[in-house]
């Protein structure tokens, strides 16, 4: 009876906590769907009176959304691609491959974490423009090649592969860089996925930067587009949403196909010492 | 730029040409010169940028901060003043300054343990042995916190909204007053807490889940043969085993919480009447709205002390609780 | 066409012209270019909107990150700011096509002077008056504006007592500056004194509208809750929620638009009431302007673009297309613009303008007034206490400008 009781109460709370956690992001769909105006009644409505896609249409025909997606898109693998390959190079050999001031430098970089990044972005931007790198991708780029999280990451998780395959491999008389490529990147690619997603989706959702270094429209990400769209648009509550729903489906659907590795990632790296 | 130029050479060496690393045989590593090693080269690449897009940048604000750097000085830098203390000296006398102080300590000291002890509550009951749909719920509670803030921002901006949103639909039919969540100055922070708590508590929920798995279930095995309930298992097992889980959870949220900003920026500007000012914030509007560098730079600094300090006590607390409990 | 290169590549060809415009504006000026395209195949326009919650700030970190357009829009408070920095050319009329300065209303062409020198063609005036519900009005026993200021308070107490709790005399945004201010300038209040070298906040004249703007909230006749409580203004316009609208110009296209077609003849526009015996009270001379970035490597080809929209033809069109009333003379005399009641408040509000001071703080100083008000109106602070505490703030803002000035007397 009172195990009963447990299971119905446990399932109940659990079924109220994915309501709740669901409801702003379905409200959200379902709102981009209604006709103008219908999002703003009284009393509020839950569904669309009938479903209507011109709020999409909208934004890809007249708003140049597709465009948005496509730097987005580009910018995020970008930085991706070139993030994980630094910080895996850097993480194995904090790990892994002792040379001078090698502790004193890491724990150096731990005890930057505390600094906030805000600090930094001021003077980024006046180097980055006495650079000509204002107004460019390589500006958002740049800054965004190596973090030391990535690095604390990849170290953490490099350090339980054994010496001895390590030291097999040199004997066999492979080069450190063939090593790091066919040992030392096959043996990571837990992490790297994660540190993969992790670097994507902060990328995506990047707002304050891009929104600083990008001033010409056709470089604009999602989220500064839709911050604009906002400005600009705020009396279309439908055709926000719909912009919303554009700039967000793209992550959910990246991170349920590979949750697995993502949250397994997030969970080794941090439960490691 | 000594180092660059053997650098060079030891690139060819040690990480380009295998080959020449092989000459090295057998164990290359340990006996080449600590400089030339291919650790150093390896690490390189990412330390340089974080050197010339972090560190550096970093340094240049706290110069920054001692000069009266402003859009007359970007017009012409002869009407740079340097100024030493007095950013600083006008951050203490600026009402503003105190206000965001204010509100982003409310937002840590209220918000931090309400989304750390969301994510516990969540972490609790997915962790529960029967429990099947593991998987779902663990997704599901997930999916705030990879959704883009900008986004969400926006959704919950007209959720909130007092009289078409959804939440004050629900209050009325629960029986409460409407309020104007994002209008008065009173509810504006609570409201971005809620949102931020909703966005966030996911991440600290898996790796809380993590740290409870982690804790032997032999232990709970015991407890329960000793006829400890269930408050008691967590009294007296959970809670300490997942202490420095729990830690580590804390900090990182109170870091990442003092960093208020994407949210009262594209929800309330930081308004109703500064309610929702931070210091993140406020360090934006002086630097890049208004091109204050040298205040602003005043601000970020003053931010980094206190999230220095607040960091240094959470670790000097977390120590005295340590030891007298052995 | 996404780069592969990333930044290194630039967007423009050489001969296009790069021009940021605001909103609206943004979305319509190019239906005005073929036109010019046709007289000047050599120019190529390419329009950017910005929103305009962001486009001071974003025209600063243009300058600033070295990536100005050739062309923009501004509005005429922010020109001081960007006239110190050298980010705009001098217009020089004689170099201009067909630009007759005497066309202008002088009010609004004196905001684009500084120190002798006319830096930017006004495109439009953005001066701000009474919309309001005529139905309304009348329900509660009016049948005309009010002309003063205590005719006004007297109808919005009847607005108020006739709609009930859930309805407002009045809706005045918070997040602008603007209707403090004009009222201040009604009064007759120097917003700065000493060369504008200090705040006057704590004046008789600014005290009392202040004191004036903030019963309105206090008395519940317009929300105070804040822009939050509007979702819509036009739906809300439309539904009753309120009597009396504070705005601009750019409001009559928008209205006509949104508004339900049954509502079109229930609104109208009137000039602001005056706190004294003279009428139209006065009113900001504010505006947008054209401006040539001073970098520009297309200086003819941007000098002929704002030439062309300057035309009175194309400002004719311009309204036509976005409500936008004309800042030369000729286009008022159209058609289009006679034959519009509600457009004709805004010609008698024309002769009564005054601009706000014209240093480059201005801005930053418009928006403590903002942040000031707003914590008035919810009872943060005495009217007392926010006064003394904007002109504190505004001391420190003016520190530089008057180290500046010191300094040039000095050598």
């Amino acid at each position: 009876m009172k195990r009963a009781l447990q299971t119905t109460l446990l399932y109940g709370l659990l079924c109220v906590g994915v309501v709740l956690t669901l409801l702003p992001l379905l409200w959200m769909v379902s709102a981009s769907l209604m006709p103008s105006g219908e999002a703003n009644a009284i009393p509020p409505r839950l569904l669309p009176s009938h479903v209507t896609f011109e709020h999409y249409r909208d934004l890809f025909t007249r708003l140049n959304l597709g465009r948005y997606t496509l730097n987005s898109v580009y910018l995020a693998t970008t930085i991706t691609s070139i993030a994980v390959l630094l910080n895996a190079m850097a993480g194995y050999a904090f790990a892994k491959l002792p040379f001078r001031g090698r502790d004193r430098t890491f724990q150096l970089l731990l005890a930057a974490l505390v600094i906030p990044g805000q600090v930094s972005t001021l003077p980024l931007f006046l180097m980055l423009k006495g650079f000509g790198l204002v107004n460019t991708y390589w500006g958002v780029v740049i800054p965004g090649m190596a973090s030391i999280f990535g690095i604390f990451l990849v170290r953490q998780y490099a350090q339980s592969i054994p010496d001895s395959i390590l030291d097999a491999a040199r004997i066999d008389g492979a080069g450190e860089l063939r090593i790091f490529r066919s040992f030392v990147l096959v043996l990571c690619l837990p992490v790297l996925v994660t540190l993969g997603i992790f670097t994507f989706l902060g990328v995506w959702n990047d707002f304050l930067w891009p929104l600083i270094v990008l001033t010409d429209r056709d470089l604009y990400t999602l989220p500064v587009a839709l911050a604009n769209l906002v400005g600009e648009h705020v009396q279309d509550t439908e055709l926000m949403m719909a912009g919303a729903v554009l700039t967000v489906l793209p992550v959910l659907v990246l991170f349920v196909a590979l949750q697995r590795y993502y949250l397994a990632g997030i969970m080794a790296g941090s439960v490691k010492e | 730029m000594q180092r660059d130029q053997t650098g060079d050479r030891s690139r060819e060496s040690g990480v380009e040409g295998s080959n020449a690393a092989d000459a090295h045989l057998p164990s290359p590593v340990s006996r080449l010169p600590s400089s030339l090693r291919p650790g150093f080269w390896f690490a390189l690449p990412a330390l340089a940028v974080i050197a010339a897009f972090f560190v550096v940048p970093v340094a240049a604000a706290l110069l920054l901060s001692f000069t009266d750097f402003d859009i007359y000085a970007i017009a012409d830098v002869r009407t740079l003043r340097l100024t030493w203390g007095a950013n600083y000296v006008r951050l203490i006398h600026d009402p503003r300054f105190w206000t965001a102080l204010k509100n982003t300590a409310y937002f840590v000291v209220v918000g931090g343990p309400l989304s750390v002890a969301t994510s516990l509550a969540a972490a609790m009951l997915l962790n529960t042995r029967m429990l099947r749909f593991k998987g779902f719920f663990r997704t599901v509670f997930f999916l705030p916190v990879v959704t883009t803030l900008v986004a969400v921002a926006v959704v919950w901006r007209y959720l909130y909204h007092p009289r078409f949103g959804l939440l004050n639909y629900g209050l009325a039919w629960l029986g409460f007053q409407p309020v104007d969540w994002l209008g008065d100055p009173r509810w504006a922070m609570p409201a971005i807490i809620l949102m931020a708590v909703w966005k966030n508590f996911g991440f600290n929920m898996i790796i809380l889940i993590a740290g409870l798995q982690s804790i032997p279930e032999r232990y709970y095995e015991a407890a329960r043969l000793d006829g400890a309930g269930g408050a008691r298992q967590f009294r007296y097992i959970t809670l300490p085993l997942l202490a420095p889980t729990f830690f580590f959870v804390t900090i990182m949220t109170m870091i990442g919480y003092f960093q208020l900003f994407a949210e009262p920026y594209v929800m309330t500007q930081g308004g109703p009447a500064d309610a929702t000012l931070s210091l993140v914030l406020l360090m934006y509007e002086e630097g890049f709205r208004w091109w204050n560098l040298g205040f602003a730079t005043a601000v970020a600094f003053a931010l980094f002390a206190i999230i220095l300090t607040a960091t240094l006590l959470q670790f000097g607390v977390s120590r005295l609780r340590a030891q007298p409990g052995g | 066409m996404l780069s592969t290169t990333g930044g290194c590549e630039r967007h423009k060809p050489d001969a296009t012209v790069e021009m940021w415009a605001m909103g609206r504006e943004g979305e319509v000026v190019e239906r005005l270019l073929p036109e010019l395209y046709r007289r000047h195949p050599e120019i190529q326009v390419r329009v950017q909107q910005i929103p305009w919650s962001a486009a001071h700030e974003k025209l600063l970190t243009a300058f600033v990150g070295d990536s100005m357009p050739d062309v923009f829009q501004l509005g005429n408070t922010w020109l001081p700011e960007l006239v110190a920095l050298g980010a705009v050319g001098a217009i020089e009329p004689q170099v201009m096509d067909g630009l007759d300065l005497d066309d202008y209303f002088p009010g609004i062409l004196d905001t684009n002077r500084i120190d002798g020198s006319l830096w930017a063609l006004p495109w439009y005036v953005d001066t701000r008056l009474l919309f309001y519900r005529s139905d309304l009005l009348a329900e509660a026993g009016y049948t005309n504006p009010p002309r003063s200021w205590d005719a006004w308070m007297e109808m919005m107490h009847a607005i108020k007592q006739h709609g009930g709790s859930d309805h407002y005399a009045a809706f005045l945004p918070l997040r602008e500056w603007q209707t403090p201010v004009i009222l201040a300038l009604q009064r007759g209040a120097e917003l700065l004194r000493e060369h504008d070298q200090h705040g006057n906040f704590e004046g008789e004249p600014f005290r009392a509208a202040f004191n004036f703007y903030v019963e309105l909230f206090r008395r519940g006749l317009a929300p105070a809750s804040g822009d939050s409580q509007v979702a819509n203004v036009y739906s809300d316009f439309a539904a009753g929620y309120f009597t009396f609208y504070v705005t601009g110009p750019w409001n009559l296209g928008e209205l006509q638009a949104r508004l339900p077609a049954g509502l079109n003849d229930r609104w109208t526009t009137a000039p602001m009431p005056s706190p004294n015996d003279t009428y139209p009270g006065i009113s900001l001379a504010g505006g947008s302007s054209l401006a040539v970035f001073r970098g520009t490597r297309h200086e003819a080809s941007a000098r002929q673009l704002i030439a062309f929209l300057s035309e009175p033809a194309q400002q004719v069109e311009f309204y036509r297309l976005t409500g936008d009333l004309p800042a030369r003379r000729t286009a008022w005399e159209s058609d289009a613009l006679r034959q519009n009641t509600r457009a004709q408040a805004f010609r008698e509000q024309l002769q009564a303008l005054r601009s706000t001071p014209k240093i480059p703080e201005w801005e930053r100083i418009a928006d403590k007034i903002m942040l000031y008000a707003e914590r008035a109106v919810r009872g943060d602070l005495t009217v007392d206490a926010a006064l003394a505490a904007l002109d504190a703030d505004v001391e420190v803002i003016l520190e530089k400008r008057r180290w500046l000035l010191r300094r040039r007397d000095e050598g």
